[in-house]
């Protein structure tokens, strides 16, 4: 089975609720568990946050959020033309933040990559930045 | 029901169904005018409506958790639920904030 949708919206605080309600509508179709549409949701959220609070820091412009669904396997798109970023990997570093003066904490890359299977982040500076995530439904999980 | 309730020198915030980057913006302004005029010695946490806590609610807490040390006060959490209960694990707040055991009500 594959199943693709395609969403685009304003970088507005009020569409990070609407874009976790809406992937988590889009994956019910894969029987997830209810920790499982939790872990996706808060992946959704940080990357959408991201995108509004990073990517697009002055002005409203538009987030794209793409999902596709193959047997059983969630994979997303959260893109933003936006500032983007110089270097990816020091980004990602856990607690690592550019904005402490917000209170922000440094976690949310942290966040995507402990409840997906998959993160991997393409940015340019000035170019904008796309977060590309997987997760397989069902996995029987591995240690504990 | 209000978000903000005072006990005495207990500020409880009753927390909303998804804490996230939206709502924390707000609550945190409202938490901080309290605490800046009123005695506060004790500020709770109440999960018991929330489902749904992300980043942005982390940082919020662990922000009002500095504020609280600063005027020599404590902080609490209570009933939190099972995904809040993961983030904050893989937060490692508990390893900054002795956060308090669940509140016999
Ligand atoms: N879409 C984006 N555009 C530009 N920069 C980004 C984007 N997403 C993330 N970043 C950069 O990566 C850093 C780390 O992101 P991460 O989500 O881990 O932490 P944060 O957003 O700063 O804090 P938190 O998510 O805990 O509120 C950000 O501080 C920012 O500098
Ligand atoms: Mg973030």
């Amino acid at each position: 089975m594959k199943n693709e949708m395609t969403l685009a919206f304003d970088s507005i605080s009020q569409n990070e609720g609407f874009a976790r309600v809406a992937v988590a509508a889009f994956v019910t179709q894969l029987n997830p568990t209810l920790e499982e549409v939790a872990d996706i949701k808060t992946a959704v959220s940080e990357a959408v946050t991201n995108a509004i609070i990073h990517g697009y820091p002055d002005g409203v412009h538009t987030i794209i959020l793409r999902a596709v669904l193959r047997d059983r396997t969630v994979e997303l798109w959260i893109s933003d033309e936006g500032v983007g970023m110089e270097d990816v990997k020091k980004a990602m570093e856990p607690l690592y933040t550019s904005r402490p003066e917000l209170e922000r904490s440094g976690m949310g890359f942290m966040f995507m990559e402990a409840f997906m299977d998959l993160v991997q982040v393409e940015s340019a500076p000035g170019i904008g930045t796309t977060v590309y995530m997987k997760k397989t439904i069902g996995e029987v999980k591995q240690g504990g | 029901m209000r978000l903000l309730e005072r006990r005495g020198e207990r500020l409880i915030v009753h927390l909303p169904v998804e804490l996230d980057h939206h709502c924390t913006e707000e609550l945190r302004r409202e938490i901080d005018r309290i605490l800046e005029k009123e005695p506060v010695s004790e500020l709770e946490f109440d999960f018991s409506g929330t489902i749904f806590m992300d980043s942005a609610g982390v940082g919020m807490i662990l922000g009002r958790y500095k504020i609280m040390r600063a005027l020599d006060g404590r902080m609490l959490v209570s009933h939190m639920g099972a995904q809040i209960r993961r983030i904050m694990t893989l937060s490692g707040i508990q390893n900054h904030i002795p956060l308090e055991k669940e509140e016999a009500l």
